[in-house]
């Protein structure tokens, strides 16, 4: 899509458009979250009174979208449900129409601490910058096929990138201007498309990818899957959303 | 050569394949784009009931032995031809209600937005196109 004949909708939230030189964007993919996604966004809000926050409510069936509004976040509601990736497509896609120059992605459900946004924003000069857990500092622990199945993607996505990255899975992930210009038009909405396979686009564009460790909390709801079976088929399709991702053409506009 | 009973029932069920996907087009239930497909699969079928020394005829020039096998290996190949292409019809419909459903998403944040812009800048909102009393009167 785009731009040229619409008219850009600026949105304020106080009245007041950001500083040009900063414009970010705080994304929160959103399904069935109303118990935090009101927390998380006070969080943001404290941390950096600057930043627009954006609810994706992917399409929610409780009060997630109410909620998100009623604390001052811009709410987009999708008619049904399209996955993290699909809501953040969405996402980038309204960020990049809007001017917005940065967009962090940060988890509704309170797994990943608002306060750290400060250590990707620190980063310079990186179009991609990823929340790492296991890099150093925090204590999240992964056993079994699932910590197989991170380690060899994180091995395999380091070799292919060049960079060393020990949480490519982490959807705690700041974007900034070029990558945000290329996830508005391409970004992969399969199964683990939304953070493995935008990373391999995003290296074959040309931009560049760092990591920061971050200290993960433990969910504040919801219950990580630690069953083996299904450790082993996330196993499986890590495998294949590599394979894929390292076999695909870029990605060509044919919807546009 | 083969019984007669035999051509009789091929012809019969081929006929009726092609009667119904006829049927279907005509009905504007069917496709322009699915039903070539099937009438030609049709029409093969009606030709290979008339003159089963064809299938013999093939199988022997390909070396099959059994002309029977002959049938089994291209219903195999149009079957895994015509699903191959629904899943290719599948995955395009759902990337397009994706983008749609993505589309949705940012307008009607768009509108949200407008809303609230209207409401807060205490103007009377803009003439609506259609007045409550036009409503009744269409109703």
């Amino acid at each position: 899509m785009t731009t040229e004949g619409l008219e850009r909708v600026e949105i304020s939230v106080n009245g007041s458009t950001p500083a040009p030189a900063q414009r970010l964007l705080v994304v929160l993919p959103a399904l069935n979250e109303q118990e935090s996604v009101a927390k998380v966004i006070g969080e943001i809000r404290a941390g950096r009174p600057d930043a627009h926050i954006l609810v994706v409510d992917d399409g929610s069936t409780d009060r997630t979208a109410e909620r998100a509004d009623a604390a001052g976040a811009l709410v987009m509601r999708l008619p049904f449900n399209l996955g993290v990736g699909g809501a953040m497509r969405a996402a980038y896609r309204y960020a990049h129409e809007a001017g917005f120059t940065s967009v962090v992605q940060v988890d509704a459900d309170g797994q990943h601490d608002p306060r750290e946004i400060e250590h990707l924003l620190a980063v310079r000069d990186t179009d991609v910058v990823i929340g790492a857990r296991f890099a150093g500092r925090g204590s999240y622990v992964v056993k079994g096929p699932r910590r197989w199945a991170m380690r060899l993607l994180s091995f395999v996505l380091s070799r292919i990138l060049g960079v060393a990255l020990a949480d490519p899975t982490s959807g705690f992930r700041l974007v900034h201007e070029r990558a945000l210009a290329l996830f508005a038009e391409h970004y992969p909405e399969e199964y683990l498309g939304d953070t493995v396979e935008s990373l391999v686009i995003a290296h074959r564009a040309g931009l560049s990818v760092a990591q920061v460790p971050v200290v993960m909390r433990a969910r504040e709801t919801g219950v990580a899957s630690t069953n083996p079976i299904r450790s082993a088929v996330y196993l499986v399709r890590v495998v294949v959303a590599v394979g894929l991702a390292l076999v695909r053409r870029r990605p060509e506009s044919e919807h546009r | 050569m083969p019984d007669l009973r035999l051509t009789i029932f091929s012809v019969v069920v081929a006929v009726a394949a092609l009667v119904l996907v006829v049927e279907l087009l005509r009905r504007r239930r069917l496709r322009e784009k699915y039903a070539v497909i099937w009438v030609v699969i049709s029409i093969g079928t009606l030709v290979v009931a008339i003159f089963p020394s064809l299938l013999r005829g093939i199988a022997g020039a390909i070396g099959i032995q059994t002309p029977s096998n002959l049938l089994f290996f291209g219903s195999l190949l149009v079957l895994f031809a015509v699903s191959l292409q629904l899943s290719r019809e599948v995955g395009l419909l759902e990337e397009q209600s994706r983008r749609l459903a993505e589309e949705v998403g940012a307008l009607r944040l768009r509108v949200d937005a407008l809303e609230k812009k209207n409401a807060s800048d205490a103007k009377p909102v803009a003439e609506p196109v259609v007045t409550p009393a036009e409503v009744e009167q269409r109703s």
